[in-house]
């Protein structure tokens, strides 16, 4: 009985850091529930035949693996045609898929077909009695709702850079290749073309992130950020105001509807700390804020607050930086 | 291109903090007597249908699920915009209904409704954010789904979309009919309706049904809410104490660095 089921993509032909979140997240609930984990690898390529020896190192014993030419990058209609018959063959008790642009609309479709319950977006998972216990962010960040998942099976969708990378626990485990049948005409989307706007530092692995907002006040104030980043070896973000506006590309927005960080230090430049944004950043280690006004919220978060210009605090940062790294 | 779309009516997200409150009663944020708003992102979608009318012609339904009294304004301001039609479903539960219960109300609603080529909702909405409307309509529609878009072109049985990814977009085509949710990008921002559109959308046809004229009567749930319960939402209490750095900029920089270098972030 597999118990807890890992929807393990690699549709880049690897596995990515989410997919092994969710193994953390499967840990954290198999020992309360008695629960054996197991993971499904969904991609195509060569280099997927490393992908099941990094699940055993990290405690997952059973492993499916499922190559086809059809599970690449954004396919959501394959995975979905993909993953169905595997979890209605192995069912399993509670589902695990990442809540990517991909498991965002893989995971519910899944839950209709199974008649099985659904949480998205969950930022951490416990065990009370039989119930699984699932905190999610409501309100754009202002509250925490907490959840209690009773009937089986479930579909749980964990919000990324949410859950921990799982420690090493290495098992000895197996490996089955799964084929399925997926006809490309038959799938309802195909996608044709990826665009991609990744920055030299990616906000999703960086130690430290530079966010700037409406206070930047257009493109001009992102190249001074962007000089800040450079000198930290930081990512730069933004808040939603501009990535609306369309100074910055929207893969920069960090929030409640962008990406979620936790890196050791944050700068907040020109964020006045709306709940949206908040909500994203509120894992970070230590958090630096920089505005005029002396009563936005973004203070009631920050460790360290400087009021002032950020037109001025910037430039004479990067400078002192600079005399700080010479020396 | 018959499109319907999907529009939410929230407690305004902007209210400041300090009159956000969740009422214990139905564990969700107090709505009597605040400001009720169409949800975000819903906005988005309504003008991505209606530059598609403007473009090719066709018809713009608005579908909007809640107690008939609280959305009279999303709906006012929906034909305003230009939506052809309006179709309310009366519930006033709606807006404890989680994703699935809502979504299997929306489906049911649009199939009396009638044929469609597009139904268009939000990506998340701006109190519960679960995500899954969408995905949800498409299954029990029987339609393609992509989610998170900001643009769409329709051209012979196919739509050609724009997908916000985490590391760009992806260029998708989903068959016809489809579901599709939007996120916000400049191209899409909502339009201001004239005084004459105002007065305009007055004449526009509503129709009010209830719950028990959709779904055939019958108010089966479906997958998803069963065996999900709210047991709690809370307002986390916030503990940092923010130390301010004074002085003048080079002031204020110097004793950033520092104490980044104590705390040893750089």
């Amino acid at each position: 009985m597999p118990g807890i089921f890992v929807v393990a993509t690699a549709l880049e032909g690897t596995l990515g850091r989410s997919a092994l979140e969710l193994v953390g997240g499967a840990r954290a609930l198999a020992g309360a529930l008695g629960l054996e984990v197991s993971a499904a690898i969904l991609g195509h390529g060569e280099r997927l035949a490393g992908a099941a020896g990094q699940l055993h190192e990290v405690g997952v014993e059973r492993v499916f693996r499922c190559d086809h030419p059809s599970l690449t990058a954004g396919q959501s209609d394959a995975v979905l045609a993909a993953v169905d018959p595997i979890v209605r063959k192995a069912q399993p008790d509670v589902v695990l898929v990442g809540a990517d642009t991909v498991g965002r609309e893989v995971a519910p479709r899944l839950a209709y077909r199974l008649g099985a319950a659904l949480a998205t977006e969950v930022m951490s998972l416990a065990v009370d009695g039989k119930a699984i216990v699932a905190k999610r962010q409501v309100y754009g960040g202002r509250a925490i709702a907490t959840l209690a998942i009773t009937s089986r099976p479930a579909v749980i969708t964990l919000k990324p850079r949410a859950f921990d990378m799982p420690e090493r626990a290495a098992v000895k485990g197996t490996v089955e290749n799964v084929s399925v049948t997926i006809d490309p005409a038959s799938l309802l989307t195909h996608v044709r073309e990826l665009q991609s706007e990744r920055a030299e530092v990616g906000l999703d692995d960086a130690e430290v992130v530079v966010g700037g907002g409406r206070g930047v006040g257009g493109p001009d104030g992102f190249k001074l950020l962007a000089d800040l980043a450079g000198v930290l070896g930081a990512a730069v973000g933004s808040s939603r105001p501009p990535a609306d506006e369309g100074w910055v590309p929207i893969t920069w927005q960090i929030g409640q509807t962008g990406k979620s960080i936790r890196p050791n230090l944050y700068i907040a430049v020109g964020i006045s700390g709306a709940a949206q944004h908040v909500a994203g950043v509120s894992g970070s280690r230590t958090i630096v804020a920089i505005n005029k006004d002396p009563e936005a919220p973004i203070f009631s978060l920050a460790h360290l607050g400087l009021v002032g210009d950020y037109r001025q605090i910037v430039p004479a940062l990067i400078a002192r930086l600079r005399e700080a790294k010479g020396a | 291109m018959n499109t319907i779309v999907c529009l939410k009516q929230v407690v305004d997200p902007e209210l400041p903090q300090w009159d956000f409150a969740i009422e214990p009663a139905t564990k969700r944020q107090v709505r009597t007597g605040k400001p009720l708003v169409i949800s975000t992102y819903d906005e988005n979608a309504l003008e991505l249908a209606l530059q598609l009318k403007d473009k090719a012609g066709g018809k713009v339904t608005a579908l909007t699920l809640g107690p008939v009294g609280e959305v009279k304004d999303a709906v006012r301001l929906a034909l305003a915009m230009g939506a052809d039609e309006a179709v309310v479903v009366d519930d006033t539960n709606a807006p404890q209904l989680l994703a699935s219960d809502k979504a299997t109300i929306l489906a049911a609603a649009i199939k009396r409704v009638g044929t469609f080529d597009l139904v268009l909702t939000g990506c998340e909405s701006a109190d519960w954010v679960e995500r899954a409307v969408a995905p949800f309509l498409a299954e029990a529609l029987g339609a393609s789904c992509v989610t998170f878009i900001t643009r769409a072109e329709p051209n012979d049985g196919m739509v050609t979309v724009r997908r916000t990814s985490e590391e760009g977009f992806h260029v998708v085509e989903a068959r016809l009919p489809a579901v599709l949710s939007v996120t916000s990008d400049e191209s899409i921002r909502p339009r201001l309706p004239k005084v004459k559109d105002i007065m305009g959308a007055m004449r526009k046809p509503v129709q009010n049904w209830t719950r028990a004229d959709v779904a055939g009567g019958s108010a089966a749930g479906v997958a998803g809410a069963q065996g999900v319960e709210v047991r709690e939402v809370a307002v986390p209490q916030r503990t940092t104490k923010c130390e301010f750095l004074d002085g003048e900029p080079a002031q204020q920089v110097q004793a950033l660095v520092e104490r980044l270098q104590t705390l040893k972030l750089i």
